[in-house]
C-alpha cells in the first residue's frame, strides 16, 4: 500500500476504494497503518479524546430474537430471565443523580415492553433527572416495538422522540451481509431494514451510532460491504454521530468453531474504519468489548472515543467479557492521559462538557 | 530521534543516554516498528514459541513480605500451605499430561526449609518423571543457602545435582536498590541478584530474567536495571530470555494503579531494542491478557511464554488470564507467525 499516496488523497478530500479497504485487512504493516489512521484521527479531533458518564440499563434479557452468537437473552419463564418494572430503573437512574448524562438503554424484544412502556420509561427518567440525555432502543427494537403497537417506524420514533429519547444506539447491524446474519442471527432484522429505520431516525432529528459486530463467521469482504452501506448511508443523511467495530466474544454463545479475540485484528480494523468512513465525525473504542489495555492502544490506532464510565453493562459479561463492570471518571483520565492524549468528557452529541489539558 | 532510529536500523547497539531519549522521545508506533524490525532481524524465521509449563508454587509461606506481593502469608497465618510430595508429583503427572516439558518450581522464603528439603524433592521429581525443573529464583537460592550455613557455590552444586535444571528470573523486580527499598525492602538487593544468576550460569545453568515495572520507578530506573542486564549478559551469555511484566496492585499492601497497555507496549518494545544481546524477549500475557499479548508479539515479542495450566501469584492479585494451547496457536498464526512449541532451551519440539 502506498501510504503517502493515501493520505495525500485523503487529506484532500479523496476517498479510499472497497479494494484497497479490502487489501489493508491483510496488511502485516500495522505500523504505517496505525500511523495513517491516527494521522486522519488528528486532523479531523486534533488530539482531543472523548468519553461520556454513561449508565447502561439493560431493562430485560427475555428476547424472542435469540440469536446464536448472543449470551444474555433467555426465553420467558426460564432460569435468570428478568424484566425490570419502570419503578426499578427510575430508582436506578435516580442512584446515580449527578454522576452521569448519558443513560445507554438497549435490552431483549420483550413482548411486554412495547412503545408505550418505553414512552413511559423515558419520562420517568427524565423527570428523576432533568436535562439528562438518553440513547436508548436499537433498530431492532425499533422495528419490534412498531409492529407490536401496530404503528409504522416514523411514528413510533415520533412518538418516543416526544417522550425524551434523544439518540440511538447502533447495536444489532452486526454485519450487513444476508448470508452472514441467516447464519449468525437468522430471526433478526435484515441489514437493509436496519439501514432504513436509521435513515428514518435521521430524517426525524434523531442522531444514532452505527456497530459492526467482527470476529466471528464473516470474511473481510463483507466487512468492508458494511462499511461501504454505513458510508454511502452517512453520505445521505449525515445522522451518525460515530462508528463502533465490536470484537465477538464468543463464550456462553451457540456459535462453534470460533476463536479468541484477536487484538492485532481489532487495531487493524479500527484503524481501517477510521481511514475508509471519512464521513464519520468519531471512531469509538468500546473498552467493555476490547478491555482497558487494547482499548487505550486504540487510541494511537484512529480511535478518538473511549465511550464512558458504562456502569452496570450486562451483555459482554454475559458473553465471558473480561474487562471489569465500570470504570471511574479517574480511571479513564489516567487512560487517556498515558497515551500523550487529552480527555475531553463529552455529551451525547460530542458537545465537550470538560477537557483535562 | 531520526538518527536514533537510523542507528537501530543499522543494527548498533544504543548507549544508556541514547536509550533514555528513545525511550522519552519515540513515540509507540515508531518504537513498536524498530523493535518489530530487530526482533525480525534475531529470529527471519518467523516463528513464535512457548511452552507448556505450569506454575508449582510449593509454598507461599515468606519472610520477605514485599509490598508488591498478593501472594505470600505468615507461617502462623490459617491460609499458609506447604505442598506434600505428593500434590506436587499429581501436578507434575497432569502437566506431562498435557504436554508440558518444564515446570516453574517457585515459592516463598520458607523459615523451615533448608538445602535438604529441595534435595530430596528434586531428586523425587527426577526419579518418577522426565521433566525439566525450571525453579528458585536468585532470592530463594541465596535464602537456601543461608538456611543450610552453605556458600552460594556449593547450594547451587547440590541443587544443580538433585535436579535443578534453570533458574527463572523472578525477583528482579528493579535491579536498583533504592527502588528495592520501596517496594520489596527485605528482599536480596541488586548485586545479590546479579551474583545468583552469574553464579548458575557460570555453572551451564540456564537464566532468565524478568522486570516488574509499573510501581515507583522512573523511566531512568528501567534504561538502568536494562544496561544492568545487558552487561550481565555481556559475562557468560547466560539468559535465554527477558521477561519484562507489570506491576498487579491487587490485594497488595503497595497499592496504586497498574501500568497501561500502551506503557506495557513501550516499555516491551523497547527492551527489544535495547537488549540487544539477549535472543529472546517473551510477551506477558499472563499480565496483559490474551489480545494484548497477541499485539506485544509485534512490539518485540517472539516468544509467548508458557501456557500456565497452573498460576498463584498474579491471580492473588485479581488476574486471572488463562488460555489453552489451540488458543495460542491460534493468535499467533493470526499475527502472521509459525507457533511452535518450544522446550526451556528454546529448542523446537513441536510445529502446529
Amino acid at each position: 500500500m502506498d501510504y503517502k499516496e493515501l493520505d495525500s488523497r485523503l487529506k484532500n478530500g479523496g476517498r479510499i476504494t472497497d479494494k484497497e479497504a479490502l487489501a489493508l485487512f491483510s496488511e502485516q504493516d500495522i505500523f504505517s497503518l496505525g500511523a495513517l489512521a491516527n494521522r486522519v484521527s488528528e486532523r479531523r479531533n486534533k488530539k482531543l479524546i472523548h468519553f461520556i458518564k454513561n449508565m447502561h440499563i439493560n431493562p430485560g434479557n427475555i428476547c424472542i430474537n435469540r440469536c446464536k452468537f448472543c449470551a444474555f437473552s433467555k426465553s420467558e419463564g426460564e432460569a435468570g430471565a428478568y424484566a425490570f418494572t419502570i419503578d426499578e430503573m427510575a430508582k436506578k437512574a435516580r442512584s446515580v443523580k449527578g454522576r452521569v448524562s448519558e443513560f445507554h438503554i438497549v435490552g431483549g424484544l420483550n413482548p411486554k415492553m412495547d412503545t408505550g412502556f418505553y414512552c413511559e420509561l423515558f419520562k420517568a427518567i427524565k423527570k428523576a433527572i432533568p436535562g439528562v440525555k438518553i440513547k436508548a432502543l436499537t433498530a431492532v427494537e425499533i422495528d419490534y416495538i412498531s409492529k407490536l403497537s401496530s404503528s409504522t417506524v416514523n411514528k413510533t420514533l415520533h412518538v418516543l422522540k416526544e417522550a425524551g429519547l434523544d439518540s440511538m444506539p447502533g447495536g444489532g447491524a452486526e454485519i450487513f451481509k444476508g448470508p452472514v446474519r441467516a447464519r449468525l442471527c437468522p430471526e433478526k432484522i435484515p441489514g437493509r431494514r436496519w439501514l432504513q429505520i436509521h435513515e428514518a431516525a435521521h430524517k426525524s432529528g434523531i442522531k444514532t451510532t452505527a456497530t459492526m459486530l467482527f470476529g466471528h463467521v464473516e470474511s473481510y469482504s463483507d466487512r468492508v460491504d458494511h462499511l461501504r452501506r454505513l458510508r454511502e448511508l452517512q453520505d445521505r443523511t449525515g445522522g451518525f454521530l460515530a462508528f463502533i467495530p465490536l470484537p465477538f466474544h464468543p463464550k456462553n454463545t451457540r456459535i462453534s468453531d470460533t476463536h479468541p479475540i484477536s487484538g492485532l485484528d481489532i487495531l487493524k480494523t479500527i484503524a481501517i474504519s477510521r481511514v475508509y468512513l471519512d464521513n464519520f465525525d468519531h471512531i469509538k473504542a468500546y473498552w467493555v468489548m476490547t478491555g482497558e489495555k487494547l482499548a487505550q492502544t486504540c487510541l494511537l490506532f484512529g480511535a478518538d472515543d473511549l465511550d464512558g464510565t458504562v456502569i452496570e453493562e450486562k451483555i459482554t459479561h454475559a458473553a465471558g467479557g473480561e474487562s471489569k463492570e465500570a470504570m471511574t471518571v479517574d480511571e479513564i483520565v489516567n487512560i487517556i492521559k498515558k497515551t500523550g492524549k487529552t480527555p475531553v468528557e463529552r455529551d451525547t452529541f460530542y458537545n465537550h462538557l470538560k477537557i483535562w489539558n | 530521534m531520526k538518527k536514533l532510529l537510523n542507528k537501530i536500523e543499522a543494527g548498533k547497539r544504543l548507549t544508556p543516554d541514547e536509550g533514555l531519549a528513545l525511550f522519552k522521545g519515540a513515540d509507540l508506533l515508531s518504537l513498536g516498528r524498530a523493535a518489530d524490525l530487530v526482533r525480525r532481524r534475531l529470529h527471519p524465521e518467523g516463528i513464535v514459541s512457548f511452552v507448556i509449563d505450569r506454575n508449582i508454587n510449593y509454598t507461599n509461606v515468606c519472610i520477605n513480605k514485599c509490598r508488591f506481593c498478593a501472594f505470600f502469608r505468615d507461617e502462623s497465618d490459617p491460609e499458609a500451605y506447604l505442598l506434600s510430595d505428593r500434590a506436587i508429583y499429581k501436578k507434575i503427572k497432569e502437566t506431562i499430561e498435557l504436554g508440558g516439558t518444564q515446570i516453574l518450581i517457585q515459592g516463598g522464603l520458607h523459615p523451615g526449609l533448608d538445602i535438604t528439603y529441595y534435595e530430596r524433592l528434586f531428586k523425587g521429581i527426577k526419579k518418577r518423571f522426565d521433566i525439566n525443573i525450571h525453579g528458585l529464583s536468585p532470592a530463594e537460592v541465596k535464602h537456601i543457602a543461608s538456611e543450610s550455613g552453605l556458600s552460594l557455590k556449593d547450594t547451587l552444586e547440590r541443587l544443580k545435582e538433585s535436579g535443578l535444571d534453570s533458574i527463572p528470573g523472578g525477583g528482579a523486580e528493579i535491579l536498583i536498590d533504592s527502588v528495592r527499598g520501596a517496594v520489596s525492602p527485605k528482599k536480596i538487593r541488586w548485586k545479590g541478584w546479579r551474583e545468583v544468576m552469574l553464579a548458575a550460569q557460570e555453572m551451564g545453568m540456564p537464566t532468565t530474567a524478568t522486570m516488574m515495572f509499573g510501581s515507583v520507578e522512573t523511566i531512568d530506573d528501567i534504561v538502568e536495571h536494562l544496561r544492568r542486564l545487558r552487561e550481565m549478559q555481556e559475562i557468560h551469555g547466560g539468559f535465554t530470555a527477558f521477561i519484562p511484566w507489570t506491576y498487579q496492585p491487587g490485594n497488595t499492601e503497595l497499592g496504586g494503579r497498574t501500568a497501561t497497555g500502551v506503557e506495557y507496549l513501550r516499555v516491551l518494545a523497547f527492551s527489544r531494542v535495547f537488549l540487544d544481546n539477549f535472543p529472546n524477549v517473551q510477551a506477558s500475557w499472563v499480565t496483559q491478557g490474551s489480545a494484548m499479548g497477541q499485539v506485544a508479539l509485534r512490539f518485540g515479542a517472539n516468544d509467548f511464554g508458557s501456557t500456565m495450566i497452573e498460576e498463584n501469584v498474579v491471580a492473588a492479585a485479581g488476574v486471572r488470564n488463562t488460555m489453552s494451547v489451540s488458543e495460542l496457536v491460534f493468535l499467533i498464526k493470526d499475527a502472521g507467525f509459525a507457533p511452535v512449541q518450544r522446550n526451556t532451551k528454546y529448542a523446537i519440539i513441536k510445529r502446529f
